[in-house]
C-alpha cells in the first residue's frame, strides 16, 4: 500500500529526465511536463502501470495566453495504482495550439481528444482519426469552450408581435 | 478521413465525408430517429451482413453543459448537471459536490454521508432497471420491459419519499443534503427491499436463463480483460470482463468504507455477463440500503448539514426542521442562505464516484469567484461509446442491438 506522497516521489523519479513539476491540487496528483517531452513521459507512466485515461481536459488561461491540456490517468489492472488519480499535463500556446496525440499510447484517449479538438481548436498531431465529435463545423469553428467565446444571456422579456395576429389578416 | 481531406479546410461531419468504399461493402446509417438507437447514429459498413466498420456518431442531444457551468453560481450547477441522467441524479451530481467540498475544505457530517449513500443506491437500482428494460425492448422481449419499468416505480417512489422529487432530486448540496428522511421511510424501504429480492429471481427465470435470450447473448460482443483496460471501458461493463475496479472499492467515498458489500465480477466479458452484472449489482445495492436504513434509524437526527451553513440559517428554518410549524412539514428546509453568495477559494480539485453506468468524473477549477472557472465532466457512457467502434466489427448486423443494449447506453449522459 503506497501513499500519495510515495507515489508522487516515484513518478517524479521516473520522469526526472523530462523536467516534471508538481502543481498544488486536491484529489489527484498534477504533474506538468513540457510539451516536447509529453509522449516520452506518457510512455514512462504507461510502463509504471497507468493503463487508461479517465479524462482529457483542457483549460483556457486567457491572460497567460496558454492552454493547459490534462490527461487524468488511473489503472485498472494494478490495484495499488487504481486508488489514485494522476494528471499528466502540459501547456501549449493559445494561438494555433498543437499537441502530440497520446492516442497511440492510450487508446482510451481517442474520443476525448476529438472532443477537445472541436471545443478548443487544439490539433492533436498523430491522432489516427481526428474529426468532429459533438458539434457541427460552424459551431466548432468558434471554439466554444475558450474563454473569449461568451454565451449571450437570453432576456426574460418575451416580445410577442401582437400586430401580426390581427384577425382580419386571416380571412 | 482526417480534417485535412476536406477541400474547403472545414472538417466534415461524420457520415458526410466522401470516401472510397470497397466492392461489396455498403453503408447503413442506423439512427438518429430510429427507435432502437435513441438520439445517436451508428454508421455501419457491411460486407454481406457482417459489420466491417462501425462509426458511432454522437452529439444529437449535446447541451454544452461545461460552458453553461462557467456562467452559473456554484449551487445552480447542481440542477444543471443532473439533467445529464435524471434517472441517476444523485450519483451524477455527487462528484461535483465532493470536488467543491474539497476546495471549500469542509467535510459533511456522518448522517449526511449515510443519507447520500442511501439515495445513491436507490438511484443505482432505478438506473439498472431502466437499462434492463431498454435491453429487453432491443431484443424484442417486451415482458422484461414492462416488468423492469414497473419495478423501477417502487424505487422512484422511495426516492420521492426521501427527497420530494421523483427524478431530479438535487439532493446532495455542499456540506450535506437538502433534507432528512421522513419517519415512515425505514419501513417502506425494507418493504421495497424484500419485494425486489423476490423479483430478481423471477428476472433470472424469465430473461437471463431463457434459452432464446441466452442464444442471442452468449459469446456476443466479447471483450477480454486487457482489451477492456486498453479501451478504458467503465463500470459494470468493465467488471463483466473481469476487472475488479469499482470506485466504491478503490477510493471509498461517503459512507461506503463502513458498509459491508461485495463487488460482483464476471470473467466472460460477453453480453450475457453484462446483463447478469446488473442483476447482481441490484442484489448488493439492496444489502447496502438495508444497512444504511438501519444506521439512520439507530442514530439521532442531528447534523444533516455542515455546521458552517446550519449556524447561519434563520430561526424559521430550524423551527420548520423540528416540526414546530404545523403546516410546513418536518425535517425539511429551504436551501441555506450562504449558498446564494458562496465564493469558492481558488484551486483545482478532481473527484470521482461510481454511478449506475460506471465511473463519473469531475474536474473543477476555481479562481475565487462566484462561478467556476472550468468544469470538466466525463460520464461513464462517454467512455463506453468507444467500445462500439472497436467491439462491433466482425459481428453480424443482428448482433448490433444486443451489444448496444448490453452496454446500457444513455445518449443524454455521454453528450452532456
Amino acid at each position: 500500500m503506497v501513499t500519495a506522497e510515495e507515489l508522487q516521489k516515484s513518478i517524479l523519479e521516473a520522469l526526472k529526465d523530462y523536467k516534471p513539476q508538481v502543481e498544488p491540487s486536491k484529489g489527484y496528483i498534477d504533474v506538468v511536463v513540457p510539451v516536447e517531452h509529453l509522449v516520452d513521459a506518457a510512455r514512462k507512466l504507461k510502463d509504471m502501470g497507468f493503463d487508461h485515461v479517465i479524462s482529457v481536459g483542457a483549460v483556457d488561461y486567457l491572460t497567460k495566453k496558454q492552454l493547459k491540456i490534462m490527461y487524468h490517468l488511473t489503472s485498472y489492472l494494478n490495484e495499488d495504482l487504481s486508488r489514485f488519480m494522476v494528471s499528466l499535463s502540459t501547456y501549449v500556446s493559445r494561438d494555433n495550439p498543437h499537441c502530440p496525440s497520446l492516442t497511440p499510447v492510450w487508446l482510451s484517449a481517442e474520443f476525448h481528444e476529438r472532443e477537445e479538438y472541436e471545443m478548443f481548436g487544439i490539433t492533436f498531431d498523430g491522432h489516427p482519426d481526428l474529426r468532429l465529435l459533438l458539434l457541427t463545423p460552424v459551431v466548432a469553428a468558434l471554439k466554444p469552450l475558450r474563454k473569449d467565446f461568451i454565451v449571450k444571456e437570453e432576456s426574460d422579456n418575451i416580445e410577442a408581435d401582437y400586430e401580426g395576429f390581427k384577425a382580419t389578416k386571416w380571412w | 478521413m482526417s480534417a485535412q481531406d476536406s477541400s474547403s479546410g472545414v472538417p466534415h461531419l461524420p457520415g458526410m465525408e466522401v470516401r472510397p468504399v470497397e466492392r461489396n461493402v455498403y453503408e447503413v446509417q442506423i439512427g438518429p430517429a430510429h427507435p432502437g438507437s435513441g438520439h445517436m447514429r451508428i454508421i455501419v459498413e457491411l460486407d454481406g451482413d457482417v459489420m466491417v466498420r462501425v462509426d458511432p456518431d454522437i452529439g444529437f442531444v449535446h447541451r454544452t453543459m461545461e460552458k453553461l457551468a462557467e456562467g452559473r453560481d456554484w449551487i445552480k450547477n447542481i440542477p444543471l448537471f443532473e439533467r445529464m441522467a435524471i434517472l441517476d441524479a444523485c450519483n451524477i451530481t455527487l462528484p461535483y459536490v465532493e470536488a467543491v467540498e474539497k476546495l471549500l475544505d469542509i467535510e459533511p457530517p456522518e448522517r449526511a454521508k449515510y443519507l447520500r449513500t442511501l439515495l445513491c443506491e436507490i438511484n443505482r437500482i432505478a438506473s439498472h432497471l431502466y437499462g434492463m428494460g431498454i435491453f429487453g425492448v432491443f431484443l424484442g422481449h417486451s415482458t422484461l420491459y414492462m416488468w423492469a419499468f414497473g419495478d423501477r416505480e417502487v424505487f422512484v417512489q422511495l426516492a420521492e419519499d426521501l427527497t420530494g422529487a421523483r427524478l431530479t432530486h438535487s439532493y446532495p448540496v455542499f456540506g450535506g443534503v437538502r433534507r432528512d428522511m421522513p419517519d415512515d421511510f425505514p419501513e417502506n424501504a425494507r418493504k421495497a427491499v424484500r419485494y425486489m429480492r423476490n423479483r430478481l429471481n423471477e428476472y433470472a427465470k424469465i430473461f437471463l436463463n431463457n434459452p432464446n435470450i441466452r442464444k442471442r447473448l452468449e459469446g456476443v460482443g466479447v471483450i477480454s480483460k486487457t482489451r477492456a483496460a486498453e479501451l478504458g471501458i467503465a463500470g459494470p461493463n468493465a467488471r463483466a470482463s473481469g476487472i475488479k475496479y469499482d470506485v466504491r472499492l478503490v477510493e471509498p467515498y461517503e459512507a461506503y468504507p463502513e458498509l459491508d458489500f461485495e463487488i460482483p465480477v464476471f470473467e466472460e466479458g460477453d453480453s450475457l455477463a453484462r446483463a447478469w452484472m446488473r442483476v447482481e449489482e441490484i442484489r448488493q445495492s439492496l444489502n447496502i440500503i438495508e444497512q444504511a436504513v438501519d444506521w439512520l434509524e439507530k442514530h439521532p437526527r442531528e447534523g444533516f448539514m455542515h455546521d458552517k451553513f446550519w449556524k447561519a440559517a434563520p430561526k424559521l428554518y430550524k423551527d420548520v426542521y423540528e416540526g414546530n410549524i404545523p403546516y410546513a412539514g418536518k425535517y425539511r428546509v429551504k436551501l441555506m442562505p450562504l449558498f446564494a453568495t458562496l465564493k469558492v477559494p481558488a484551486g483545482k480539485a478532481a473527484a470521482r464516484v461510481e454511478a449506475g453506468r460506471g465511473e463519473m468524473f469531475y474536474y473543477v477549477e476555481s479562481d475565487g469567484k462566484d462561478v467556476p472557472y472550468r468544469v470538466r465532466v466525463v460520464s461513464p457512457s462517454f467512455r463506453n461509446v468507444i467500445a462500439f467502434k472497436y467491439v462491433m466489427p466482425g459481428h453480424r448486423l443482428m448482433d448490433l442491438p444486443t451489444i448496444y443494449g448490453s452496454f446500457d447506453y444513455f445518449p443524454p449522459e455521454w453528450d452532456r
